[in-house]
């Protein structure tokens, strides 16, 4: 397409010139759009506070520094808390994630026509709210406190690992489960012999990397009550206690980091 | 006066592996060396030791009397321009089309902007097609790289070390993944094009029967030494099994008599039918 | 024939187990054990309350109920547009700002200082959660969605960067080397041999986080960060259930629909 019988025998270019015309145009609505969508965000900016923030943030910092470090001795019972709605939300989310992506696997899904639809609505409207927005709600259910927090985290995580489970096990080989079906074993055994073992890895790897995400996940659930370290933070956001936000903030930080190191062990015994 | 010098070239790897060890090479201009030995005997480490892919860990590397090894980032790009390199598996970009990958050879010609709207020079764009016909690819050229047969690939392959305008060809392993008749016409066509352009060329090969039909010169490298270095020849089976190991080569090469005839003849009838389509 | 000792031995066959020692076994077990006691005695659960949990939240369902769509019908569409002006402003800016941060990330591109330099800006963005960073930024630049968009922003950096610095390390070094051997300068380089194998990833990756930019949009709006969230958190502020349940199903098709949209969009890339 991209070759031109020019004056002196034929030229080559990458695209020809209405190609060319055409992707130019679509960068340049690309880039109206965003214009566009900046100027939105300008007219609902208060720009005065937004030229303040560097006065702002030194006054932020001078106020967290030094931390409050005699906080730090009341913030282990909040961080076991927060350890416990990470472990406890997700091995409660592989638990009720396991049936549900079988049942939402093409391969191994009792009805298609059935089960599936319902399956896969339980894994979509799990995934589209937010583990906060799970939280707010059952804080009003349940009441405040640690269990709202398991259960957010919960709630949020079954339609993570169902969808990440359920595409390992549509993917599996079909020549393993053949040869066991062949053998004239019931579909029990088939699944327990020839898919699950194909889906171990990637359970394992999907247990760990949500426990990962959910360890971020349960240090913010306190700030609508579900327990956790969230809590203290906002308690010290709204009395204006910066010294202790900094404490909780290197708290969270000692966390995370604690939590990636473990998982990355987990993974790498795993492998 | 040499094309290419190797001065007691050594190579160990971080591993502490001893790929080359202190090799000694003149390749004189003109001259088509194949470069032979078993799989981890340092022929790809002593091809990317030319043109510094893999850094020597000793040794001075001479193009044309140009001193390779001391030369900063700079000026190294530059001395690539002058050496090709045709690789095992092609490594063609394969999300670009034929024309890109042609073209990539002149990458070190041109400047960042024109290469990155793809506006090459015109006499470059001439080259190209005129390359992509001699390697037996017209019409080809807005084709993406991965469509292509082995043996097609290995020809943009060709192209796009050939567009560089060289004064050496580097070839890794041209035909490890090709057919055998397709190797040999590969192979022919890499030799053709040296004896056309006077290329001096490298190529290493496992192939030993193909070394022995297309090369002037034979050299065998055992565990990062040169181990035989002279004429296709002379690679009698007390030579090979030096190289390679206690082989019944003989037995080997008995099975090879019969079949050698009947590629001959089957290559007069390609040559013939690649005319007929010319 | 097989020997007794054989048969007996082949009679007694268990699958190995996954881990080898019995002692490091039996004390995992214990430590599980201990810890999931550990954990629920501490969960401190006040069961009354949970039981009520049953008709408070049937009470609280049927306050979502029937959910209203016309009361705030125009704070809703403005919430929601918010939401889509700072989910594509902040995808845009964190794309473009991510991809020399990811061409720095990867080991086969980049010398060692830049590398560390780039990876822990990714680190940084992904150690603390969106909604923290939200708090931080509303702080500095007042409420409202210019925070929100230096939140997602920032989030964006530490996902699409991660992801495609991983891409780049991923790619088939064969066509690196010999776009090099022909002398291509280093941007040249990254044009040929780096960018034809990693755009189509590329794209598919920022299409799946203008997915989660909206979603996320919808959380940081609850700490002050502008969008659909501080409808939604206006909403329960004011008991306005009916209106939160209107705003949340709308989140839960939009996200549905987008969610689907890019799955069908990456997939073609494929």
């Amino acid at each position: 397409m991209a070759v031109f019988e020019g004056q002196n025998g034929q030229d080559w270019r990458q695209r020809t010139r209405l190609v060319d015309v055409f992707v130019w145009f679509c960068w340049l609505i690309g880039l109206s759009i965003v214009v566009a969508c900046l100027s939105f965000i300008s007219d609902k900016t208060i720009w005065a506070f937004v030229l303040s923030a560097p006065q702002e943030a030194g006054d932020l910092g001078g106020r967290m520094f030094p931390p409050d470090w005699a906080y730090s001795n009341t913030l282990w019972r909040p961080l076991w808390d927060t350890f416990n709605i990470a472990t406890l939300g997700t091995a409660i989310a592989l638990m009720i994630s396991v049936p549900v992506a079988f049942c939402a696997a093409r391969n191994t899904t009792p009805s298609i026509v059935f089960v599936r639809p319902i399956a896969l609505f339980i894994i979509a409207a799990s995934r589209s709210i937010n583990s906060l927005i799970w939280a707010l709600l059952l804080v009003v259910i349940v009441g405040p406190g640690v269990f709202a927090g398991v259960i957010a985290i919960a709630f949020r995580s079954v339609g993570f690992c169902g969808k990440l489970l359920y595409e390992a096990i549509e993917e599996i080989a079909v020549e393993p489960v053949e040869a066991v079906t062949a053998t004239g074993a019931s579909s029990g055994q088939v699944l327990t012999y020839g898919v699950v073992p194909q889906i171990m890895p990637a359970f394992a790897g999907i247990s760990v990397f949500r426990w990962d995400i959910n360890i971020r996940e349960s240090t913010i659930l306190g700030l609508v009550g579900a327990g956790g370290i969230g809590l203290q933070l906002s308690a010290s956001i709204n009395n204006l206690d910066w010294s202790r936000v900094a404490v909780i903030l290197i708290a969270i930080l000692g966390t995370v980091i604690v939590s990636e190191w473990l998982s990355a062990k987990v993974r790498a015994a795993l492998i | 006066m040499p094309s290419l010098f190797l001065e007691n070239l050594t190579k160990r790897y971080p591993t502490g592996d001893l790929a080359l060890d202190s090799v000694w090479l003149e390749v004189p201009e003109g001259q088509v060396v194949a470069l032979i030995g078993p799989s981890g005997a340092g022929k790809s480490t002593l091809i990317r030791c030319v043109n510094r892919l893999v850094e020597p860990t000793s040794g001075r590397v001479l193009l044309a009397d140009e001193e390779i090894t001391a030369l900063r980032p700079r000026r190294l790009r530059r001395i690539r321009r002058r050496m090709g390199m045709i690789f095992q598996e092609y490594a063609l970009v394969e999300r670009l089309t034929v024309m890109e990958n042609v073209l990539s050879g002149r990458l070190g010609y041109v400047g960042f902007w024109s290469s990155w709207f793809r506006r090459f020079p015109r006499d470059d764009i001439a080259t190209a097609f005129s390359l992509l016909e001699r390697v037996g690819l017209t019409g080809m050229e807005d084709k993406r790289a991965d469509a292509l047969s082995g043996g097609q690939r290995q020809r943009v392959g060709i192209a796009r070390a050939l567009i560089q305008d060289p004064d050496l060809l580097l070839v890794d392993e041209p035909t490890a993944s090709l057919d055998p008749k397709t190797s040999r016409q590969i192979m022919r066509l890499i030799t053709e094009l040296c004896s056309e352009r006077a290329l001096t060329a490298v190529v290493n090969i496992h192939d030993v029967p193909l070394a022995r039909m297309f090369a002037q010169r034979v050299v065998g490298l055992q565990a990062g030494k040169i181990v035989y270095d002279g004429l296709p020849d002379g690679l009698t089976p007390d030579v090979l099994t030096q190289i390679y190991g206690e082989e019944d080569w003989l037995a080997a090469d008995r099975e090879y008599a019969p079949t050698g005839n009947n590629l001959v003849k089957s290559e007069l009838q390609d040559q013939g039918r690649l005319a007929g389509e010319g | 024939m097989a020997s007794p000792a054989l048969s007996q031995e082949t009679a007694r066959w268990r699958p190995p187990p996954l881990i080898k020692s019995r002692r490091v076994r039996c004390f995992l077990a214990l430590i599980v054990g201990l810890y999931v006691a550990a954990a629920f005695g501490t969960l401190d659960i006040n069961w009354a309350r949970v039981a009520d949990g049953g008709p408070r939240a049937l009470r609280f369902f049927s306050g979502f109920f029937p959910p209203d769509f016309a009361a705030r019908w125009t704070a809703i569409v403005d919430g929601l547009l918010e939401s889509l002006w700072m989910t594509i402003v902040a995808t845009a800016l964190g794309v473009l700002i991510s991809i020399p941060i990811a061409v720095g990330g990867a080991r086969n591109v980049a010398p060692l200082p830049v590398y560390f330099f780039c990876r822990s800006i990714m680190a940084a963005s992904r150690t603390f959660h969106e909604v923290l960073i939200a708090i931080f930024f509303v702080k500095l630049f007042g409420f409202g969605p210019f925070a929100g968009v230096i939140t997602l922003t920032f989030a964006t950096l530490g996902f699409y960067a991660k992801l495609l610095a991983e891409d780049i390390e991923a790619i088939d070094p064969a066509q690196a080397e010999a776009i090099k051997a022909t002398g291509a300068g280093w941007l040249q380089w990254l044009d040929f041999a780096i960018r034809p194998q990693v755009r189509p990833r590329a794209i598919g990756l920022a299409v799946y986080r203008l997915d989660i930019n909206f979603r996320e949009s919808a959380v940081i709006g609850i700490v002050g960060a502008g969008g659909i969230g501080a409808t939604l958190n206006t909403a329960f502020d004011r008991y306005e259930f009916d209106t939160a349940a209107a705003i949340l199903l709308i989140i839960i098709g939009i996200v549905m629909a987008a969610e689907y949209a890019s799955g069908v969009i990456r997939h073609r890339l494929q």
